[in-house]
């Protein structure tokens, strides 16, 4: 089993969604989160007091899959999350040792 | 035009008296003294537009530029610092500020407002018109309970509640009260009856008012007044921790909207009501209100937009509290376009004091208390000499002993005014330098390093202003 954490723009979040259900994917878990990268941040000005803002907004999507899907996950947050444009966000892919749903017990691929 | 009012009234109130006199100045004479209940129902309304001015719109035009954590703060040092004021001024400072004593203080006469009743009249600006005067009272108190309201912009986000609380009582009495006492006492038109009678109950006049300084409804006393405290107090309060190195951006321009959109409306209360007549001054007075704030929110915006590249909202929301604060002092003897020309450079002055002075001389005025009130202030007392000229539209000062528009010189007025503006100056540097000083020695100004850093609504008041 694999965790895919994946950091997209805000606005391109239901796309995503779509694109995980389409594919089979159950659940994800969403959180507002902020952070720089090669985008640059911009500056704000108050009555002359200029600020600049580096960390920007970025929604962080984590979703975890059976090890033969993580391909297929992986390309559809790539597409779906896809503008072309600086900021677009990364995917990270690490191993999942473990997953239980809690309502059941069941363990491993059953609980995705 | 206050000329044709006037004449307007006389024959009025003639008509109602039933004199049927050839003689105008003779007829002033014989108008007995009566309380007219439209004037009355109109300063009403306009003493609780004031109080609408400063609760909720002078807080939330100033709590939306405070970080979040510090918004409780400054909505809370509003709200008390408006309640004190009120119970001090009912306990003496209406008794201080206007009854007759000397030039700059007034009398004891009326503490605790002994001898007021309902029957008891306040002059207005038309000889034999009156209003009850436990309106006036209410109606100044605001005034009273907006100035040091005013203050804390400069200082906020680091100062002790209770060091605001005991610097506002000290500042009250030995700053507001004599400025008000100084600029608006006078015996009333009704004492100018001749020359000689005009002489007498000039003597008894405010300092300021002797000088022929012009303000109407409070350029000096309270813009000036309050800018200039709020200046002293930011420079030895001393610069927010992380001014200039951490973000201290506002947290809310939306609220700070909503608050300068309230003051806006609630300016027409603290200028037209300050007219006490609700007659075609009056209606003179609300035109030059709407214009000049209108005038100031386009130059301010407009400058913004060509230095720094982008038209603000906050800038918009400043440049309308810059131009009110301008065309206070001149809003009774402006005309329409002097109010615009007025607003333009108060607009445009005020802008280049917050952005680019504010940072030449490294104050932190938080809240540019003094860039907005204290410079605005000034250009609007100094303006009122030129845009009070009948040669630029103005009206002229009225001369109550011959009843009609005295001689006017720019020049000679523009003297007079700079009196109010330099006495202003002074006196309220020396009020605010010694009981800021004062207050130091006592209880301190500042709250602790850690405190600060909390957030002045956690560890000085206990709550959170936002759970979401």
């Amino acid at each position: 089993m694999k965790l895919i954490t994946a950091i997209v723009k805000p606005f391109k979040l239901d796309d995503v969604r779509e694109a995980l259900s389409d594919m089979g994917v159950s659940g994800v878990t969403v959180t507002e989160v902020k952070g720089f990268g090669r985008q640059k941040g911009h500056t704000e000005l108050y009555r002359g007091a200029e600020y600049v803002v580096d960390f920007l907004p970025k929604a962080k999507v984590e979703v975890a899959v059976a090890d033969q899907l993580l391909n297929q996950a992986v390309a559809a947050i790539t597409k779906a999350a896809n503008t072309g444009k600086i900021g677009d966000g990364k995917i990270f892919v690490t191993n999942l040792e473990q997953v239980v749903r809690i309502r059941t017990g069941e363990t491993g691929d059953e609980a995705l | 035009m206050k000329h044709l009012l006037n004449s307007f009234m006389l024959v009025a109130l003639l008509g109602f008296s039933g004199f049927a006199v050839a003689d105008p100045e003779a007829a002033v004479a014989a108008v007995t003294p009566t309380i007219n209940k439209g004037d009355t129902a109109w300063v009403i309304m306009a003493t609780v537009l004031v109080i609408l001015m400063v609760i909720p719109g002078l807080a939330l035009f100033y709590g939306g530029m405070v970080r979040a954590k510090n918004m409780l703060s400054v909505l809370m040092q509003v709200f008390v610092i408006f309640s004190m004021m009120a119970i001090l001024w009912a306990t003496y400072g209406y008794s201080i500020a206007f009854t007759e004593g000397n030039a700059f203080f007034g009398g004891l006469s009326k503490l605790f407002l002994i001898g007021i009743t309902p029957d008891s009249m306040a002059a207005t600006f038309s000889k034999g018109v009156y209003i009850p005067e436990y309106m006036y009272v209410a109606f100044q108190l605001t005034f009273a309970g907006l100035t040091p309201a005013l203050i804390i912009g400069a200082f906020a986000e680091r100062v002790k509640f209770s060091a605001i609380l005991v610097f506002m009582l000290i500042w009250f009495t030995f700053a507001y009260l004599p400025m008000a006492h100084m600029v608006w006492y006078w015996a009333g038109p009704d004492a100018y009856t001749d020359a000689a009678a005009g002489g007498t109950a000039g003597a008894t006049a405010g300092f300021l008012f002797q000088k022929g300084a012009l303000d109407f409804a409070g350029g000096t006393v309270v813009h000036i007044n309050a800018g200039i405290a709020g200046l002293i107090g930011c420079l030895m309060v001393g610069k927010r921790i992380g001014y200039k190195k951490e973000s201290l951006a506002p947290h809310s321009v939306t609220m700070t909207m909503i608050g300068a959109s309230l003051l806006w409306v609630g300016w027409f209360g603290f200028n037209v009501g300050s007219n006490l007549e609700a007659n075609g001054l009056a209606a003179l007075v609300f035109v030059n209100t709407l214009l000049a704030s209108a005038a100031a929110t386009l130059a301010w915006t407009s400058a913004e937009w060509i230095i720094r590249g982008k038209p603000s909202m906050l800038g918009g929301a400043s440049g309308a509290i810059a131009g009110l604060v301008a065309i206070t002092p001149a809003c009774g003897w402006s005309g329409p376009m002097g109010a615009i020309g007025l607003g333009i450079v108060g607009g445009a002055v005020c802008f280049l004091a917050v952005t680019s002075l504010k940072t030449l001389l490294g104050y932190d005025d938080s809240l540019d208390a003094f860039g907005v009130h204290g410079v605005g202030g000034i250009i609007g007392a100094l303006g009122t000499a030129v845009v009070a000229s009948p040669a630029l539209g103005g009206t002229g000062v009225w001369d109550y002993v011959t009843n009609g528009v005295a001689e006017y010189s720019i020049s000679t007025q523009f003297i007079s005014q700079l009196w109010g503006v330099g006495i202003c100056i002074v006196w309220s540097s020396i009020v605010s330098f010694i009981a800021f000083k004062f207050v130091d020695i006592m209880i301190g100004l500042r709250v602790s390093e850690e405190s600060e850093r909390e957030g002045l609504d956690i560890s000085e008041h206990g709550e959170t202003a936002y759970h979401i």
